[in-house]
């Protein structure tokens, strides 16, 4: 602090941070906006910077709760006192998936999973609050029913990766005869079995997540330099009397630059507060199936740290550079100093060194290849701060080149020749925000196709299909099943292998059991009755082709040797096994194979032991919650029954993740843009009172003057807007290729994100009528 | 006062902002082609008389007859409408649009009239020729000095060729020199086209441009002629 | 300024002897320049001659400061026209305005209509100037403006002591 300069500028800034709080009600009113504006953003920042240790917390309990799967079913063959039996039954209640575990301890030291403090007696249930909260309600009704036990506690925190999950234990007895390793488990602790070595994200999904971080902080970028210069013009005038009273022009910019860092530090303590709302906040809602804690929502020290160093650097910064191409007289007039004409080429210049930095990865993601995450980032910056660099130019030689209309027109035309660089300003941050979503939006739907995996389901045909545990009778279930409320029809099916040996055998086929009716769902079958056998399709498995002939001897579950024996159930095949072929729309495609009616199979065969059994259901589309009945109906049966929802396609879950979050953080950025851009638009319709008020009195009309207002905002939107289409197209492309992915526009939705910011711009001006017109009454000439 | 061949004639005004009153049964009556200067000290109601008879602040109540018409049963869109086509104004600050050049904010009275763009700048600039302002046509407010910003707004307050001027402190902001100037200028040309100019000042020399002068104090007003 | 109004002014409030006249004129208006008693002396025969004011008694002793006058009717129509009628604008009027005003308040008359239509009358010279001048040559104009600027400060004047009458109408009561 010796330095002399340094002390100057300590002085200066000082005493402009002393103006911000000592400048009357005008002085606050300017330092709280200016907090409001940053603080906004300062929070969102701090939300970014929290939720990838947000993602790692819930990851963690996710895992510390791991339980069925981890172990094969022959790990813990024998119960000891510290064996827990679990069945995983989650299901689905009206689209929302429920976390099921049934619990039987058998011992005194059996685990317990995380969030319980003692296991549930069987018939008994602890639940998480949101299902408990669910239960109670009356949308709960059909669930009530499928979870017939009594709840006795709330699940813990530690037991849940949401405050809004939904998840039960419940206590049951006689899990152990059913454990199959897959759904059933015994198990001596909770967690993964070995630490898994962390899982590398794919390189495309780093790509991904890294776009997506740039793209939503871009703009709260742009909306904290634009918040720091609110109530800019009022300022100006402080400043001018700053000069009259001596203060050299570079003081005076300290000065300014002074009121606007402690705009910005108040802001940072705003931003706190709003960020500990918001974490609450988040905390109570639920966002696309998706809902955190409040406690995992930590910034790293580091992020933060940074976050609170950047923000009123950035402030001085900005406000030094905006004062720029201003002359603060001592005259209180502030004279925008003619400004140079904009030049196109160090504009051009921001968006071609993003591409080039972008360029060289070109083709990468499809060889597997590491993005250099520094070069995805300066890239992406370097291209979207083009478009802040870009549009000014952009306005200025398009208003320049406009013609004259109607007075509105023309007022709105000649406002934006003269202030064109504010009227880009204004546009700058929703520019941006497009150009980014669109970017992002081409990137999704271009790589979908990667990470949707389609499952080949014909909705069509069924909507639901169950797996049966083993031992459950597919035909006995089956008739159930059609009786239940909302099933329209049913095709049971059981599936296993027939061996050529008894003992160790070479040759194996598959083998689909079904009725008459249930068969013709994937075969065509011109003529059945019970005790037929088919072949289905063309074999050209040899040992499908042995095991399918005629009078042949199979045998189901053969024993092989160093395991437990198996029943060695002979089935010698029926003289005649008719050739069929497959259905284009089978429920499920085998290609090849033997099919068999029940009659036609030994009364052994036909215990279901070693089947794997199927229901298929297609369900009444006239019953209200048709689904969940049928799910009511299973879980009736037999709890360990699995239903499924068939659905078109299938995406992987990280995916889903990433295209959530980017979902939630656009429309918090497309709100933060509104806001900041009615601020500015507000402030400006202030400055113009007296004028506004003079226009009216010689009897301009109102409608003018608010068309002129439109006019003035839809100019130079509609050129952002077209420029961020570009952009946003632009950089979309690059990031396909990037990802080697063959570039096609998404135009829905790359049209339905420029819709949003259009609209955005429309509430914004719309609410910015009543103001307006507020300001419009004569009122405003009085000056006594 | 005489109400016979009046244009324009308010009687027993009542206007109050608030708790503050600002006309306290104000009387006011003009004829085509004269000039009437309303004086006062400052908050004494001038402005706001001004206001009324122009029809841009409805007053509390009285009455006000514009050519025969009573003001108070008009629209805000026929009192838009009247300002527009009828009434000139000329303020002390703030009337000129920045980002409009000279010949523009002449001309936009005219364009909110509906005439088409070309015609509007010609009379505009006719009317400028006549304030010896037209070098100026395609400059903007930001760049002319005060005195030939307000014979800019003296133009544009006469270029529809209004039957009543209103000019509020119009030389407010000027020396003498400019002042006496836009003074002289803005009566000759009233008198040539016969409009009325309802002239509110506080400044004895600008008032001596008038033909008759009332003076507002406390909201009530006095007519000169009627004294003694 | 008219010393004869002025005395005649402050006969209307009642008879008084020559010397109560200079004194009370004193006190009022004479701030700078005190009444001779010969000046009021003069006077009064001049306003006796004219019928403007009577003889209404004599204090034993003789001398003509024994005399007390007393304000005709006349002499009260003839302040009453004197008030009323504007002064001819010019410089250096102040004084006589002043008188005005005061009498008029110490005789219970409107002091604020002989304030206004002496504005009234100013402005109307004004006018003529400002007409002269728009007509006239260079020095037509300056000599003009010498004079408007000189009735502007006169108007000034008429419109603070218009807005100062309350006060000046207690101090006068005093």
């Amino acid at each position: 602090m010796s330095s002399p300069v340094v002390r100057q500028w300590y002085r200066d800034l000082a005493m402009g941070v002393r103006f911000t709080f000592t400048g009357g009600r005008e002085g606050w009113v300017r330092a709280v906006l200016t907090a409001v504006g940053v603080g906004l953003g300062v929070a969102l920042l701090l939300l970014t910077t929290a939720i990838p240790s947000a993602l790692d917390t819930r990851g963690a309990r996710g895992e510390a709760r791991m339980d069925v799967g981890t172990v094969s079913a022959d790990e813990y063959p024998k119960p000891t006192d510290k064996s827990l039996v679990v069945a995983d039954t989650d299901t689905e209640y009206q689209y929302r998936e429920i976390r099921g575990r049934l619990l039987q301890p058998e011992g005194a030291n059996a685990p317990l999973p995380p969030g319980l403090r003692e296991f549930p007696a069987p018939g008994e249930m602890v639940v998480s609050p949101a299902l408990a909260e669910l239960l109670k309600s009356d949308e709960g009704k059909l669930l009530r029913d499928r979870l017939p036990y009594v709840t006795v506690g709330h699940i813990g925190e530690a037991g849940l990766i949401g405050s809004h999950e939904l998840a039960y234990f419940a206590g049951a007895e006689g899990l152990a005869e059913r454990i199959d390793g897959s759904v059933v488990a015994r198990i001596e602790k909770f967690g993964p079995a070995v630490e898994d070595p962390e899982e590398p994200m794919e390189p495309v999904l780093v790509l991904l997540t890294l776009v997506v971080f740039v793209v939503l902080l871009m703009p709260v970028a742009v909306f904290i330099a634009t918040a720091v210069r609110f109530g800019g013009e009022r300022r100006d005038r402080r400043l001018a009397a700053l000069r009259l009273v001596g203060s050299d022009s570079r003081m005076t910019r300290r000065i300014a630059a002074g009121e606007a860092l402690a705009g910005a530090v108040l802001g940072l303590v705003f931003g706190t507060v709003f960020f500990l709302i918001g974490r609450e906040i988040v905390g109570s809602v639920e966002v696309f199936d998706v809902s955190v804690f409040p406690s995992y929502l930590n910034p790293s020290p580091v992020l933060a740290l940074l976050v609170a160093l950047a923000v009123p650097a950035a402030a001085v910064a900005v406000t030094l550079f905006a004062l720029r191409g201003v002359v603060i007289e001592p005259l209180g007039v502030v004279r925008t100093a003619r400004p140079a004409r904009r030049r196109l080429w160090w504009r051009l210049l921001l968006p071609l060194a993003g591409l080039a930095l972008l360029y060289p990865m070109i083709g990468q993601g499809s060889e597997n290849g590491d993005f250099n995450e520094y070069a995805v980032i300066s890239g992406v910056v370097l291209l979207l701060f083009g478009i802040t660099a870009l549009l000014p130019w952009v306005v200025e030689a398009f208003v320049a080149r406009l013609g004259s209309g109607a007075v509105s027109w023309q007022l709105a035309v000649r406002r934006l020749q003269l202030s064109s660089g504010s009227a880009a300003r204004m546009v700058n941050g929703i520019a941006v925000a497009v150009a980014g979503a669109i970017a992002l939006q081409m990137l999704f739907s271009g790589v979908s196709g990667r990470f949707t995996e389609s499952t080949g389901l014909d909705t069509t045909r069924a909507q639901m299909e169950l797996a049966l545990p083993q031992g459950l009778s597919a035909s006995g279930t089956g008739e159930k099943l059609k009786q239940a409320k909302g099933a329209k029809a049913v095709a049971a099916m059981s599936s296993a292998t027939v061996a050529g040996t008894a003992k160790d055998p070479e040759d194996v086929a598959e083998i689909v059991i079904g009725d008459c009716a249930a068969l013709r769902e994937f075969a065509k079958i011109p003529s059945c009755r019970d005790g037929d056998v088919f072949l289905m399709g063309q074999p050209d498995d040899p040992a499908t082709l042995k095991l399918s002939t005629p009078n042949h001897t199979v045998y189901f579950d053969p024993s092989y040797a160093g395991e437990e024996p198996g029943a060695e159930v002979a089935w010698k095949l029926p003289g005649e096994v008719t050739k069929v072929t497959e259905r284009a729309d089978t429920l499920r495609p085998f290609g090849e194979g033997l099919m068999a009616t029940p009659g036609a199979l030994p009364a052994k065969a036909k215990t279901d032991a070693y089947m794997y059994s199927t229901v298929f259901v297609r369900t009444d589309p006239s019953v209200p919650d048709a689904l969940d009945e049928v799910r009511n109906a299973a879980v009736a049966i037999d709890p360990l029954i699995r239903t499924w929802e068939w659905a078109t396609t299938r995406r992987v879950d990280q995916f889903t993740t990433i295209q959530t979050g980017l979902l939630v953080g656009a429309a918090a950025v497309f709100v933060l843009i509104g806001t900041s851009l009615l601020v500015s638009q507000l402030e400006q319709l202030r400055e113009r009172k007296k004028l506004l008020s003079a226009l009216v009195a010689f009897g301009t009309r109102r409608r003018t003057l608010g068309l002129s207002v439109l006019w003035q905002t839809a100019i130079p939107i509609t050129l952002g807007l077209i420029i961020a289409l570009t952009f946003g197209v632009a950089l979309g492309a690059v990031l396909l290729k990037m990802t080697a992915t063959p570039v096609a526009i998404d135009w829905p939705n790359v049209l339905a994100m420029t819709g949003i910011g259009a609209a955005v711009v429309l509430v914004v001006t719309a609410l910015s009528m009543p103001p307006l017109i507020r300001l419009m009454r004569p009122e405003g000439l009085r000056t006594e | 006062m005489t109400p016979t061949g009046s244009l324009l004639i308010a009687t027993d005004l009542r206007k109050a902002y608030g708790p503050t009153t600002a006309l306290d049964g104000a009387e006011f009556s003009i004829h085509p082609g004269e000039v009437v200067a309303v004086m006062g000290p400052s908050g004494s109601g001038k402005s706001t008389l001004l206001h009324c008879l122009a029809g841009i602040v409805p007053p509390d109540s009285g009455s006000i007859i514009y050519n025969g018409r009573e003001m108070a049963t008009m629209s805000d869109t026929e009192r838009s409408a009247l300002r527009r086509s009828e009434f000139g104004f000329v303020f002390q600050f703030g009337q000129l649009v920045p980002e409009l050049t000279c010949v523009e904010n002449v001309a936009l009275p005219l364009r909110l009239n509906g005439t088409s763009r070309k015609e509007a700048e010609k009379t505009a600039l006719g009317w400028m020729q006549r304030l010896e302002v037209d070098d100026l046509a395609r400059k903007r407010p930001g760049e002319i000095s005060g005195g030939q910003g307000q014979r800019v707004a003296v133009s544009r307050a006469l270029v529809t060729s209004p039957r009543v001027l209103f000019a509020d402190e119009p030389t407010g902001a000027l020396d003498s020199l400019n002042g006496e100037r836009v003074m002289e200028l803005l009566t000759e040309a009233a008198r040539s086209t016969n409009a009325a100019v309802v002239l509110v000042t506080h400044e004895a020399r600008v008032a001596a441009y008038s033909d008759r002068e009332i003076v507002v104090r406390d909201g009530k007003s006095r007519d000169m002629e009627r004294v003694v | 300024m008219s010393i004869g109004h002025t005395l005649l002014g402050l006969l209307e409030s009642g008879p008084r002897h020559g010397y109560d006249l200079k004194r009370a004129f004193d006190e009022k208006f004479g701030h700078d320049r005190p009444l001779h008693y010969g000046q009021v002396y003069s006077t009064m025969s001049r306003l006796l001659k004219n019928g403007l004011v009577e003889v209404d008694g004599i204090e034993a002793g003789g001398g003509p400061e024994r005399k007390r006058y007393a304000i005709t009717e006349a002499g009260i129509t003839d302040v009453q026209r004197w008030l009323a009628t504007p002064e001819k604008p010019e410089p250096y009027l102040q004084s006589t305005l002043y008188t005005k005003v005061v009498l008029a308040l110490l005789t219970d008359r409107n002091a604020a209509d002989i304030l206004d239509s002496q504005r009234s009358e100013h402005l109307r010279m004004m006018r003529i100037l400002t007409d002269r001048k728009r007509k006239g040559d260079l020095a037509d104009q300056l000599i003009c403006d010498h004079a408007l600027f000189h009735l502007e400060a006169d108007l000034r004047w008429l419109e603070l002591t218009t807005a100062r009458l309350g006060k000046l109408a207690e101090a006068v009561a005093k």
